[in-house]
């Protein structure tokens, strides 16, 4: 594998997971206020979204390639970085037992149950629905368009590469939601998530660092060595956090 | 103004949930880049420096959750 195979698709598969989890998050939404209202205004509201985060992808690619690299390297890089730790601080501790672990089906029955109380009059565009769609499509996209512009951060090429692994995971989460007609609770979510904020704090350390003028040994290489040393460090946090949190809970409460 | 208020919380919300994290990870790259700026920092250390701060960064953080009831 050349060191430019390995620069298009890191990112596609970072955009891939990223993306992946997202759109679970908003399917479980979408199902559970099209299976209580109807489908028709539920669906409208998603296309509408979607149309609104395609539209934003396309101003937003030509504007940064303006920009000079390495202040977008900087920039997207540090955002990116703050965005990958946040998901990986998140994963670890939930993998260690100190947080929940997210439940699409519990949250399926409670959505299903909130939507299912006020129908809509017949005939009509159901607004409520309509809205409740087009609001968590757009805000679980919209952190997928930032995900596509912050691994795209390394060049124009890269865009390509960050929105076809993007387009594979909307396509994937809607063929199984028309398919199964239920919330994705079988993706493995925390371990999604765990991957996934190892891949984007790796991206992210790999930018800013070109941005503030650090030598990379072995340049994209380096990616590697990253990824292989972010996921050992965490899997080490989680075993550290573990035995911790079980210590804290065996003490007697003040 | 609220809902910009709303709006701009909500985009905060996307990169930090822990400001500790997030100020101890700006404050590191923040010391690094004067340090590569202006003190003429070995690049290769400065490689080694940056991944061995947020890891460690990462990994405290985490812990000191873990330790908090």
């Amino acid at each position: 594998m050349s060191a430019a195979t390995l620069h298009s698709l890191g990112p596609m598969l970072a955009a891939f997971l990223a993306s992946l989890v997202e759109f679970v998050e908003a399917l479980t939404v979408v199902l559970a206020v099209g299976a209580a209202r109807g489908w028709r205004d539920a669906l409208l509201g998603s296309a509408a979204a979607l149309l609104l985060l395609v539209m934003l992808i396309l101003a937003l690619g030509p504007g940064l390639s303006r920009i000079p690299l390495r202040a977008v390297q900087l920039v997207v890089g540090t955002l990116l970085l703050l965005f990958g730790l946040r998901w990986l601080r998140k994963a670890m501790l939930r993998s260690a037992g100190v947080l929940a672990l997210h439940d699409e089906d519990a949250a399926y029955a409670a959505q299903l149950q909130s939507w299912g109380q006020a129908q809509p009059a017949p005939g009509r565009h159901d607004m409520l629905a309509l809205l409740a769609t087009f609001k968590i499509t757009l805000l679980e996209g919209l952190e997928v368009v930032f995900i596509i512009v912050a691994v795209a951060a390394g060049g124009a090429h890269l865009w390509i590469a960050a929105s076809l692994g993007a387009l594979a995971a909307l396509l994937l989460v809607a063929a199984l939601g028309v398919l199964l007609h239920r919330p994705l609770s079988r993706v493995p979510e925390n371990t999604l998530k765990f991957g996934v904020g190892v891949l984007l704090t790796s991206f992210g350390s790999f930018w800013v660092g070109q941005g503030i003028g650090v030598h990379w040994p072995g340049d994209d290489w380096s990616l590697l060595g990253l990824l292989a040393g972010y996921l050992l460090v965490a899997l080490l946090g989680v075993g550290v956090c573990r035995r911790v949190h079980a210590s804290r809970a065996a003490l007697p409460a003040r | 103004m609220r809902a910009l208020r709303r709006a701009l919380d909500s985009l905060l919300a996307f990169f930090v949930d822990d400001g500790s994290l997030a100020g101890l990870v700006l404050g590191w790259l923040t010391l690094l880049w004067i340090a590569i700026a202006w003190l003429q920092l070995s690049p290769r250390w400065s490689a080694l420096l940056l991944f061995a701060g947020l890891a460690g960064i990462l990994a405290v953080s985490a812990v000191r959750r873990a330790r908090s009831r």
